[in-house]
């Protein structure tokens, strides 16, 4: 299972750093995610991209997980060279992190 | 007054018109804002005014008040916007102008400007987020613009605007101006100005909380994006929020749409810095009350800081460009070595930094990509930035001569070198800000 399956994402910018929210499709799922996306895993699986420290804020009442992640843009979205310079797409790369089964069976 | 309807008519600059004059007509609006400059967008709009004195306000501006000023004239319907830019009194005299075009004498707009401080920065020399010093970035500055507050705004419509042209605003503020001026909350009343910042979080990027931005098809599927629907915050005077959109419009405004846009560039959700308030989103739920229609509450807030943010642009270089396209059997493998080749060529150039990436295969996640099976066609990006516009210009020139001296079959070459703008940030005490507020008049004179 990948985080796809259980949760949808939107990220954003200021200036340099990126935030992307992770939200349960099913508020049931929230507990899942506190467990299997932690802020550890999601800077290891985005360690290409993201330079700087990686901060997990959590929203119960949105069965939710706000993401913080510095030094992810290569200088925000006017001095960054890369294509995506908002790291919109980053939302769309975290969907991928394996979770649940999968990150069991995997050892994480 | 038991609620207003604010409509949002844009979330940025180049967004969709069409929704917005259908929320005129049909959606029975006290207010119709339109969010339209993002940080990087109010650098240009002052190069614009350096090159012409009564230029740098949105581009889109007349476009977007010609077609939305008649039919809010007829119902009543107040506008804000930032599209007054780098220059809000070019912007009102030229709509005043357009008014008057228009038939609608009377019409009274006003300016808010106060969020220059360049000059104050030139004096004050701050330090900057990207750790230098104003010193270091003075002698290439371009801008620099506080984030103002609701105030100002709320001034303007107690003195009677009709419409409302800011430069640099906090994108909430204009959505929290027209709650403080109706129901008359103070400015010290933290908690409803965080709930009327959260409303205004939640409509500043207009289509992005009915349904755009959103889709992933057979995942999160949304009704008829190509006819999206802007959404409408009804929002009573204890600010209780309440989101919808017009009926026979595309999109959809559900649980999910509503909890993407609440999370939206937020960093700590319990302190969402403003200059008004600090607005506290951590306890903040959501509620289906009806079909395109959600219930928001829960927001608080907190004192202000009694800092403004400052957004400071200044010239950085120039980037050069350039691209190629493979495709076919082996098209990787040959994408690849082109990338090889333009890495060698380039390094002679002394660039500060570049990049090359295959579109299609790792330009947007690096190596995340690479699990995937070799696509059927990429396109090679390479990119790089210098202080020498000759230099930047190789990277583009590099690319194009892959056709004759590159591996088989490039296609569709292109190339670019640009003036680059870099921007970053200081904090500043609020009250170096001393925001001002102009009105013009459609029958005045406007030359």
């Amino acid at each position: 299972m990948r985080l796809r399956d259980i949760a949808h994402c939107r990220s954003g910018d200021k200036g340099n750093t990126l935030n992307i929210a992770v939200i349960a499709r099913d508020p049931e799922d929230y507990d899942l995610l506190c467990r299997d996306v932690t802020p550890e895993r999601v800077a290891e699986f985005l360690r290409d991209k993201v330079k700087g420290r990686v901060t997990r804020y959590e929203v119960p009442t949105l069965g939710a997980l706000n993401f913080v992640l510095e030094e992810a843009l290569s200088g925000g979205v006017v001095g960054s060279l890369t294509l995506d310079t908002h790291g919109k797409s980053m939302s769309s790369a975290l969907l991928g992190l394996p979770i649940g089964d999968t990150l069991d069976r995997d050892g994480g | 007054m038991t609620a207003i309807r604010i409509g949002a008519g844009a979330g940025f600059s180049g967004d969709r018109i069409d929704p917005a004059v259908d929320l005129a007509q049909r959606g029975e609006l006290d207010f119709l804002i339109f969010e339209c400059l993002a940080e990087r967008t109010i650098a240009q709009a002052q190069l614009n005014r350096l090159s012409d004195p009564e230029g740098g306000f949105d581009p889109h501006l007349e476009a977007r008040m010609r077609a939305v000023l008649p039919v809010c004239h007829a119902n009543g319907t107040r506008i804000i916007s930032n599209m007054g830019a780098a220059n809000p009194l070019a912007a009102a005299r030229h709509i005043a102008k357009v008014a008057k075009d228009l038939g609608l004498r009377g019409l009274r707009i006003a300016a808010v400007t106060g969020d220059d401080v360049l000059a104050y920065c030139r004096s004050s020399l701050p330090d900057l987020d990207n750790g230098l010093n104003f010193t270091e970035i003075a002698a290439s500055a371009i801008s620099a613009n506080a984030y103002i507050g609701a105030g100002p705004i709320v001034e303007a419509l107690d003195k009677g605007a009709d419409v409302v042209l800011t430069g640099r605003a906090a994108d909430p503020a204009l959505f929290l101006a027209p709650l403080i001026y109706s129901f008359g909350w103070r400015m010290d009343d933290w908690d409803r100005l965080g709930k009327g910042t959260l409303a205004g979080h939640l409509l500043e990027c207009a289509g992005q909380i009915s349904g755009g931005y959103f889709a992933d098809p057979g995942f999160n599927d949304v009704p008829d994006l190509a006819n999206l629907g802007f959404p409408i915050g009804v929002i009573d005077a204890e600010g209780g929020i309440e989101i919808t959109k017009l009926p026979r419009t595309g999109g959809a405004i559900r649980l999910a749409t509503v909890k993407q846009q609440i999370l939206y560039e937020i960093l700590d959700p319990a302190r969402y810095l403003q200059p008004d308030v600090i607005a506290d989103f951590s306890n903040v739920a959501v509620e289906q009350i009806g079909p395109d229609h959600v219930r928001v509450s829960g927001a608080t807030g907190h004192p202000r800081t009694g800092k403004v943010k400052a957004t400071i642009s200044y010239h950085d270089g120039y980037i050069g460009e350039g691209q190629i396209s493979y495709a076919g059997p082996g098209a990787v493998a040959r994408a690849e070595l082109a990338r090889s080749v333009i890495r060698q060529r380039l390094e002679p150039l002394g660039l500060r930094e570049s990049r090359v990436d295959l579109i299609g295969l790792d330009a947007l996640h690096g190596p995340l990509s690479s699990a995937a099976a070799d696509p059927n066609e990429v396109r090679l990006r390479a990119i790089g930035r210098s202080d020498c516009k000759d230099a930047a210009g190789m990277v583009g020139q590099e690319v194009e001569a892959l056709y004759t001296n590159g591996p088989a079959g490039g296609g569709g070459a292109w190339k670019s070198v640009r003036a680059t703008l870099s921007l970053c940030s200081a904090l500043l005490d609020e009250c170096v800000v001393d925001p001002d507020v102009t009105f013009f008049e459609a029958e005045t004179s406007c030359v």
